[in-house]
C-alpha cells in the first residue's frame, strides 16, 4: 500500500474568507503578531500496490479532477512519511 | 417545450423552477440525478439549494452525477441549460462555464431582493428581457462570489457574455458585481440569483423572474 498526501490551497490572488476569518479570532485569543493565515484542504490517499512513478501521477490527475479545481487553487502531491 | 429540471440530493429549489416553468407555460419534467436520461427534453435546469452535502466544493460531486454526463453532452449540441446558485456552482464545475464560485467574502449567507440589470438578452433564456433592464430578483447563497481571472473577465465582458450584474452594491464580493454568465454559443447560462423565486406577486418580491421561463420559448419559436 502506498501513501500520498494532497495539499490544495487557494491560489494567492484568490480571497479566502475562511483564512480572513481564523486570522481575525486569533489576536482575540491572544495571538498577536499574525500577518496573515490561508486555509487550504489537506488529503491523505491510500492506493493498492507500492509507491511508483505510475501511482504518482494516478493520484496527481485524482487531484486535478477532484480533489482540487484548477481555477482557484493549487495542489501538491507528496508520498506520505509517517 | 418539455423542460426538465434535475433533482439533486439536496436540492432545494427544484419544484420551485418545476413551478416556475409552469407558470411560464411549458412542460416540467421532474429529472433525478442518478439517470442518464434527460426523458427527450428540450431545455434543462439544474436548481439551486445543495448538492451531495456539497462537499470538497459546491458543486464538484454533482459534476460527476450520471445525468451530467447527459447534460453536458446535450450542452455540446446547443441544448439550453439554466444553471441557478448551485446549478450555476455545478456548470463552472463542469467547465460548461469559466470561473468558479467562491464563500461570500463577508462571510455571511445572504438572503435579499437584488436588484440586477440584464445584460445580455440574445440567450434562450434572456431573450424576454429588454437589455438593459433592471430586475428585482431575490439571492440567496452562501457561496456567491464569482471569481475568474483577470483575462477571462476581460474576454466575457468583451464578449458581451456577462449576462446580469448587481445593482446598488455587491452582495457577495463578485468579481466585476457579475451576478450571471454565458458560454460562447450562449445556450448555458448560471445565474446566482434565483429568477424562480420571483414568478408571483403572491409569494415572491414581484414577477420580474419570470422571463426566464418565458424566454426560450420565444427564442426557439422565433
Amino acid at each position: 500500500m502506498a501513501r500520498y498526501v494532497v495539499d490544495v490551497m487557494p491560489k494567492p490572488e484568490i480571497l479566502d474568507p475562511q483564512g480572513k476569518a481564523v486570522l481575525g479570532a486569533l489576536p482575540r485569543l491572544g495571538f498577536d503578531g499574525v500577518l496573515d493565515v490561508r486555509q487550504g484542504k489537506r488529503f491523505e490517499v491510500e492506493v493498492d500496490g507500492d509507491a511508483s512513478e505510475e501511482t504518482l501521477a494516478e493520484v496527481r490527475k485524482m487531484a486535478e479532477t477532484l480533489l482540487s479545481n484548477p481555477v482557484i487553487e493549487d495542489y501538491s502531491v507528496s508520498e506520505h512519511q509517517p | 417545450m418539455r423542460v426538465g429540471v434535475v433533482t439533486f440530493p439536496g436540492s432545494l429549489d427544484d419544484e420551485d423552477a418545476r413551478r416556475a416553468v409552469r407558470i411560464g407555460g411549458h412542460e416540467a419534467v421532474a429529472l433525478w440525478h442518478g439517470d442518464h436520461d434527460l426523458q427527450g427534453v428540450d431545455a434543462v435546469i439544474l436548481p439551486g439549494g445543495f448538492s451531495y452535502g456539497d462537499y470538497l466544493r459546491c458543486g464538484a460531486i454533482s459534476r460527476f452525477a450520471p445525468v451530467m454526463t447527459e447534460v453536458v453532452a446535450a450542452a455540446g449540441r446547443g441544448m439550453p441549460v439554466l444553471g441557478i446558485c448551485n446549478g450555476f456552482q455545478i456548470l463552472c464545475e463542469s467547465h460548461l462555464l469559466p470561473g468558479a464560485l467562491i464563500r461570500n467574502d463577508h462571510r455571511k449567507f445572504v438572503c435579499k431582493d437584488q436588484k440586477l440589470r440584464i445584460e445580455n438578452t440574445r440567450t434562450p433564456w434572456t431573450s424576454a428581457y429588454d437589455e438593459g433592464a433592471e430586475v428585482t430578483i431575490v439571492l440567496k447563497n452562501g457561496e456567491g462570489g464569482y471569481v475568474a481571472d483577470a483575462d477571462t473577465l476581460d474576454r466575457l465582458e468583451g464578449e458581451g457574455r456577462v449576462l446580469a450584474r448587481y445593482l446598488d452594491g455587491n452582495p457577495n464580493g463578485s468579481m466585476r458585481d457579475i451576478a450571471g454568465i454565458t458560454n460562447e454559443r450562449g445556450n448555458v447560462v448560471g445565474l446566482m440569483p434565483h429568477p424562480e423565486h420571483a414568478v408571483e406577486a403572491l409569494t415572491g418580491a414581484g414577477t420580474d423572474g419570470l422571463g426566464f421561463f418565458q424566454s426560450f420559448g420565444a427564442a426557439i419559436a422565433g
